[in-house]
């Protein structure tokens, strides 16, 4: 048993602590107040190697491991959820299901804009009636000659107004439920592909969250990702990986609150001395201490285990849930160490509560998780599909 | 090299008038000289000087050293550190003392390296104790204070701090010597060219020398808002500087900035508008005689260093006190 | 061109130090050791010069075997090569001895320009690039805020911040360059760098290697000493005024003129 990050674990993690803190720290919270897409930032990102981390080099990735992937996560989450998580979404959901179940000519004709900056990706899962329940989807996928005819509405897509390569999932064959799914590469350019309505959101402000209507939407039959009728397999196998980014994300805002918290409690004087000398607000620090790093373990064990190439979806599934609610609970906490301070935008704890809500939401819900895990743990299939 | 007791002072000058700090080492050498016995020497370099050597001759030197020649004006590091190097050599002083400027930081180590010379820079206090040179530092960007001996025989190079000594009076009634020494250069052994010194616009007086510094923070919110500050330091004769976030986003220009990774400074007052007082700041004013915070944020640890700290929104009470010291200074009211 | 860089392994200037009990360095534990900050844009002043005229950038540090991480750092950031000196005989050199070590190592290394910080920020005593350009016998431009090298490599104008001004200097190459932290902005390590640079072979040297001994760059030649090191005279938080906007000025106003006696 060893504890320690290699070296390049510690060099990775402290280089992109000092760009997020350099470079993204200081615009957070205007771009909570005022949400603009972080164009500038996710350059600079794109030319640290942080848009396609787990890309291999000679698909113009940073070809690191997933331990590394979730460290720079935490980092980037820990200065702005939001900024996290343009670039998470472009890695986990849309790079690595291209690196993963690509075509060699797939590979070679994404990848490098997808880990320049030249581009950026979005995934297309969900519809409207189908949140939770996605493997029903019912956006449809028919065959015109040389082409995929893809015809449905994708809703909660992030990246979706900036995006311009989707992964889209549709119904292509007959069969019911995630057998009959299929996955496409579909780029924007492409006709029949439109934003619709974009959202206005609680937190992760400067991420767009977008409708994308597919009309009839013409797709070269060499866009099909993976296998005819795998499209549930890449759906269900790509999200273990946005899991893990997830975790990431919500150990960052965990770990950004626990951060003001503490600098706060050691300078705010009341009654005659900092208000961190009273244990009613030491007890909160330690909770909030130790549950976000019980947090941050259960993020590197997945990771850990995803590099090891095993299975890892429960383990993910565990890390998402309860880095998820702990995030929820420490920026809790971090605001009632503040006080009235803490309710008010000058300082930036309530943003990380904002921010915090989405994690126990996207990418599976938390009952979601429980049932991922609680299957594993009674070790049969007890929501039915798959 | 045998060591005598003399005690040099190198004269940086600009504009036929000696640097505050130059003369400010006058002091110094005078204190240090109780203790060594040895001679205040004023060492100055250049070409025509005659009105550096009068406005350093009441200062309280000893003797004046000259080295004059065409070619150490403008200041070059191979000049100036030729003439000094052969001057100390030839009349071997204990103690070089050098103004810690862009120009003495320049020359110092040269001449140090040069000459085998124990050199100590960023000096804060001097003191002699059993023979050798003692000096106070700041080190690890102010967290700590370094007590340096300088060691072994031969002169040694202390490069010091300004506004550490005082300034001496123009009123000394020593009437020091001054003695011309030989210089030999080549324009050969010259390697590098000044091609111009272009003086930065500023209104207000370096920052450095400043003995009050008006400065700003993020709290000053844009460019434009650091008018204010410029009114206020004409007002009271203060030099403007500012902490890191300005000069990162661009409102002022780099040479404004007062930090670890900017400019050190010791004024008598350091007025902080707008500065939330970050370690990284600290470490470049925390060494202020007094410091005023104005800030609307009541836990900004600024407060925690300052002598007078106000809780207030700045661009209301900064032009206010911009007219209140106006009055003051022209003898209207209170 | 072929830069050789100095660098210095140091505190990371963002974290509190510890001084030890007896007050003879600090305490190391748990520090967090990073490459000095004005070596970074060292570096980065070599790298662009790489770009724009070919040739290589090789590092040069001093230090214990751990200084090895600052120079992986500069590796990452797309140096080619590094060489660290290490060696228990320098424990107490001084600054001179330092930048002896220094100069026998790049002489033994091809250097159109040796670019080092202005100074670093553990000692901040900003001698080690003058005194290396002696011992080189190279012409020194310090502090150099804006550098422009001529089109044939053969020398720079550079821009020297001093005192209520810009100097504009002509250097001619080979020389030795100190810069500011205003030359330019140092580009982060990159993942991909990162990863190359675990391959990089980083040339550890002592002082037998470069045909120097202890008496000649060690604690016996050293001129200076570090008596001790004491924490800073604690500043105690003094008056604080919430009122209105006359009260606040009628404060200041009173401060200026009765303690602080500057009006």
């Amino acid at each position: 048993m060893d504890f320690q990050l290699t070296d390049e674990h510690r060099m990775i993690q402290a280089t992109v602590r000092e760009f997020a803190t350099r470079e993204i720290l200081p615009r957070a919270a205007a771009l909570d107040h005022s949400p603009t897409f972080p164009a500038e930032i996710i350059q600079k990102a794109a030319a640290l190697g942080l848009m396609g981390m787990m890309v291999p080099e000679r698909f113009g990735g940073a070809g690191v491991d997933a331990v590394s992937y979730v460290l720079v996560q935490e980092e980037l989450a820990r200065a702005s959820a939001g900024v996290q998580t343009i670039i998470t979404v472009n890695n986990s959901l849309v790079c690595d299901p291209i690196a993963h179940f690509g075509t060699e000519e797939q590979k070679r004709r994404y990848l490098p804009r997808l880990c320049s900056g030249a581009s950026l990706g979005c995934y297309c899962l969900t519809e409207p009636a189908y949140g939770s329940d996605a493997m029903s989807l019912q956006t449809s996928a028919r065959r015109d000659g040389g082409e995929w005819v893809l015809r449905g509405t994708k809703i909660f897509v992030t990246n979706g107004v900036e995006a311009d390569i989707c992964i889209a999932y549709a119904r292509a064959g007959p069969e019911p439920g995630a057998r009959g799914i299929s996955a496409f590469i579909v780029e924007k350019r492409f006709p029949g592909i439109s934003v619709g309505k974009v959202e206005k959101k609680l937190g992760i402000k400067c991420s767009s969250t977008a409708e994308i209507v597919l009309d009839d939407c013409r797709v070269p039959a060499s866009n099909l990702l993976g296998e005819p009728g795998t499209g549930g397999k890449i759906a269900l196998s790509t999200l273990d990986g946005g899991r893990l980014g997830i975790a990431a994300q919500a150990v960052g805002i965990a770990r950004a609150a626990l951060e003001e918290a503490t600098a706060y409690a050691a300078s705010r004087q009341q009654f005659g001395r900092s208000i961190g000398e009273f244990q009613a607000i030491q007890w909160m620090l330690a909770d909030m201490a130790t549950r976000t790093d019980a947090a941050r373990l259960l993020m590197l064990r997945a990771a850990y285990l995803r590099q090891q190439g095993t299975r890892y979806t429960r383990e993910a599934s565990m890390a998402k849930l309860f880095a998820s609610e702990t995030a929820m609970w420490t920026t809790h906490k971090a605001i009632q160490i503040f006080g009235g301070y803490g309710y008010n935008q000058d300082y930036p704890v309530e943003r990380y509560f904002r921010d915090a809500k989405i994690t126990e939401i996207y990418e599976g819900t938390s009952e979601v998780q429980r049932l991922v895990i609680a299957r594993h743990v009674l070790g049969k299939n007890v929501i039915g599909d798959s | 090299m045998t060591m005598g007791a003399d005690i040099w002072v190198y004269i940086e000058h600009a504009q036929a008038a000696p640097k505050k700090v130059s003369l400010e080492l006058l002091s110094c050498a005078r204190s240090l000289s109780t203790a060594l016995g040895g001679n205040v020497v004023a060492f100055v370099p250049g070409s025509k000087i005659d009105r550096v050597i009068a406005a350093v001759g009441p200062r309280g030197a000893d003797i004046i050293y000259t080295a004059e020649h065409p070619l150490l004006h403008p200041y070059t590091t191979d000049g100036h550190a030729a003439v000094l190097a052969d001057a100390v050599r030839a009349e071997s002083p204990a103690i070089v003392l050098v103004g810690s400027t862009a120009q003495g930081r320049d020359l110092a180590p040269r001449v140090a390296a040069r000459l085998g010379a124990g050199i100590v820079t960023d000096c804060t206090t001097l003191g002699w104790r059993d023979g050798k040179l003692l000096a106070t530092r700041p080190m690890y960007t102010r967290k700590a204070i370094g007590t340096v001996r300088v060691t072994g025989g031969g002169p040694c190079i202390a490069v010091v701090l300004p506004a550490m000594y005082p300034l001496p009076d123009a009123d000394s009634p020593r009437q020091p010597e001054v003695r011309r020494r030989p210089v030999q250069l080549d324009g050969k052994a010259i390697r590098t060219s000044v091609r111009e010194v272009k003086s930065v616009h500023r209104e207000t007086i370096p920052l450095i020398e400043a003995n009050v510094i008006v400065s700003g923070g993020r709290g000053m919110k844009a460019p434009e808002n650091f008018a204010i500050l410029d009114d206020l330091a004409r007002a009271l004769g203060a030099a403007v500087g500012s902490s890191r976030p300005p000069v990162d986003s661009g409102w002022v220009p780099h040479d404004y900035e007062i930090g670890q990774t900017g400019k050190t400074v010791s004024p008598q007052v350091y007025l902080a508008c707008g500065i939330s007082g970050a370690p990284q700041h600290l470490a470049g004013m925390s060494g202020s005689k007094y410091i005023v915070a104005i800030n609307r944020d009541p836990n900004a640890p600024m407060f925690q260093v300052a002598d007078l700290g106000v809780v207030g929104d700045l661009f209301e009470i900064i032009p206010k006190l911009t007219e209140a010291v106006k009055k003051v200074k022209s003898g209207i009211g209170d | 061109m072929n830069i050789v860089v100095c660098v210095k392994q140091v505190p990371d200037t963002e974290a509190p130090i510890r001084i030890t009990p007896d007050g003879s360095g600090i305490d190391e534990t748990g520090l967090t050791l990073v490459m000095n900050y004005y070596d970074e844009h060292a570096t980065e002043a070599g790298l662009r010069l790489r770009e724009q005229f070919g040739g290589t950038v090789t590092l040069v540090s001093v230090g214990p075997e751990r200084a090895r991480e600052a120079l992986r750092t500069g590796l990452a950031m797309g140096a080619d090569d590094a060489v660290l000196v290490s060696d228990p005989a320098l424990n107490g050199a001084d600054h001179l001895g330092i930048a002896r070590v220094l100069a026998a190592v790049i002489k033994t290394l091809p250097h159109d320009a040796v670019i080092c910080g202005k100074l670093s920020t553990d000692d901040n005593a900003a001698t080690i690039g003058a005194a290396l350009a002696e011992y080189l016998g190279l012409p020194q431009a310090t502090a150099v805020a804006h550098l422009e090298v001529d089109a044939a490599g053969t020398g720079a104008v550079v821009h020297r911040e001093v005192e209520g001004g810009v100097e504009v200097v002509a250097v001619p190459f080979p020389a030795l360059l100190t810069v500011e932290r205003s030359l330019n902005e140092p580009r982060y390590p990159s993942l991909p760098g990162i990863m190359k640079a675990k391959r990089k072979e980083i040339k550890i040297l002592t002082l037998e290697n470069l045909g120097l001994t202890a008496a000649e760059v060690g604690v016996a030649a050293a001129r200076t000493a570090l008596v001790r090191l004491s924490p800073p005279p604690a500043r105690k938080a003094g008056r604080i005024v919430e009122g209105d906007t006359e009260q606040a000025v009628a404060a200041i106003l009173a401060f200026l003129k009765d303690e602080a006696k500057v009006l």
